[in-house]
């Protein structure tokens, strides 16, 4: 194991991605330490949710450089191709990323419980016993231990979304990723989730967020990124952000979002 | 009803013939059927287009000409060409074709698993084999129960079809004695036991649905 002590948790470099003719990712570069929790926010089609699909391999790109606490996962080389690392070692760093959806993608043939411990028998191979009480203790913290039996379909949405939180918790991420974890809910049903997040942020849990809750990202982030066209446009800690945004077309947003 | 219960010894022998090559048709075309479905899918070009090619051959062609040939004229190939007796001539010919049929049943089962629940199991560490014994394959089981329930009730009626190689299933048993008789009760007992035959797959099927009712999508 190399050193870790002062790397940042994500250094994402210069990542490129294009889907056919359209680049959608033009040079994305991140640097994000641990417990910092980011919001990414920036208007429909900006690259937020490929970004993050990058960071955790559910994309891959096309040039750039992607380290996990000094990891790499992808490098690029003078011909400028991203390279991956070897399969194992690939999923071994990505494991270290849990990722909570939009739409949940919670399994359906599941109850709740099965859906918090089926990774870590299948993938860690821990035992019954000693994940179960586990996964009780996550399904408690997000207020639905009592639900252990039911399957998602008898769930509301902020309920999925609260499984789906305790599902990723499951396997001990170092990092986790939120894309849009509230926009497919109710808005009388985000706060619950909101609040779910904001509990791991203050047991400092490394977190990317993209969102569209303005008021989240300036009380819980401790940064936020613009993003716009496949750029970042704007990063900043986000008092600051939100105090007084430097460039046009993030004033243009936020003017269109308050 | 003397003479029915007379004619139901040789009837009830026929029927498991019909009920031996029922089940081991199903033994060996679901796994097949499977496997052939997951090559189609799978990411290896050639493979997947020859088992299209395959697909198309087996359910493209007459069942009873597959049978005919296996029996008849396989013994004629060369390099492969073996001459089997008529019970497992049959055998092949059926697990052969419903393994084409059970394959685009699983196929349409399979791709009808939404995009977000491989994505939710990669991230969550699981591999592709995991993903599919797990996640994707127990949920295809779900959608699938209704087209299958009527594949193995055709599968049934289907093995009718072995009468071409003179084996004593149900029917030919009982053509065998209405033109003994002179009389075509045979042929009405006989429906009845295919009746049987069906409404138990029918019912097996129902329980299964119910079971599977314990979650929704
Ligand atoms: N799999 C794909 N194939 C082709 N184009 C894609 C694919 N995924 C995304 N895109 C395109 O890439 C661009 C960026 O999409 P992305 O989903 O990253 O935007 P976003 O910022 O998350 O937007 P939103 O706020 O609507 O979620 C869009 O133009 C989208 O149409
Ligand atoms: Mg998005």
């Amino acid at each position: 194991m190399p050193s870790t002590m002062n790397e940042p948790m994500i250094r994402a470099r210069d990542i490129h991605k294009r889907f056919g003719e359209v680049e959608v990712l033009r040079g994305v570069s991140l640097q994000m330490d641990k417990g910092e929790v980011i919001a990414v926010i920036g208007p429909s089609g900006s690259g937020k949710s490929t970004f993050l699909r990058c960071l955790n391999h559910l994309e891959t790109i096309d040039r750039g450089r992607i380290e996990i606490e000094g990891e790499a996962m992808v490098t690029s080389g003078s011909d400028g191709l991203a390279r991956y690392v070897a399969d194992a070692e690939l999923r071994r760093i990505c494991r270290r990323m849990g990722m909570v959806f939009q739409h949940f993608n919670l399994f359906p043939h599941m109850t709740v419980l099965q859906n918090v411990i089926e990774a870590p028998m299948v993938v860690k191979g821990q035992r019954r016993e000693e994940i179960v009480p586990r996964a009780e203790a996550l399904l408690r913290k997000v207020g639905l231990l009592d639900k252990c039996d039911a399957y998602p379909s008898r769930l509301s949405g902020g309920q999925k979304q609260r499984v789906a939180i305790a599902r990723a918790l499951a396997m001990e991420p170092d990092i986790m990723l939120f894309d849009e974890p509230t926009s497919a809910l109710d808005p009388e049903l985000t706060g619950e989730v909101l609040r779910t997040i904001r509990q791991l942020a203050e047991e400092r849990m490394t977190m990317l967020v993209v969102t569209h809750e303005m008021g989240f990202a300036r009380e819980v982030a401790s940064s936020v990124v613009f993003m716009d066209g496949g750029l970042i446009v704007e990063a900043r800690p986000s008092a600051e952000f939100f105090a007084a945004p430097e460039h046009p077309r993030t004033r243009a947003f936020l003017h269109n979002m308050l | 009803m003397d003479y029915v219960i007379s004619i139901i010894g040789p009837l009830a022998e026929g029927s498991l013939v019909t009920l031996k090559l029922f089940f081991i048709t199903l033994a060996l075309a679901l796994p097949l059927g499977l496997a052939l479905a997951l090559v189609r899918i799978s990411r290896f070009r050639s493979l997947a287009l020859a088992v299209g090619g395959y697909l198309w051959l087996m359910r493209g062609t007459p069942l009873m000409l597959q049978l005919l040939f296996i029996y008849f004229a396989l013994p004629f190939v060369p390099v492969v060409g073996v001459r089997l007796p008529d019970f497992p001539a049959a055998v092949v010919a059926f697990a052969l074709n419903y393994a084409a049929y059970f394959a685009e049943i699983f196929r349409a089962g399979i791709q009808s698993i939404d995009r977000g629940q491989y994505e939710g199991a990669k991230v969550l560490g699981m591999s592709y084999g995991q993903t599919m014994r797990r996640i994707v394959l127990p949920q295809m089981v779900k959608r699938i129960l209704p087209p299958m329930s009527n594949e193995t009730i055709t599968l049934v009626k289907d093995t009718s079809l072995i009468y071409v190689l003179a084996l004593n299933d149900l029917l030919r048993a009982a053509r065998g004695i209405v033109q003994r008789d002179f009389t075509i009760t045979p042929f009405i007992v006989a429906a009845a036991f295919y009746l049987l035959m069906t409404l138990v797959l029918t019912w097996g099927f129902q329980r299964l649905e119910k079971r599977y009712a314990v979650y929704d999508e």
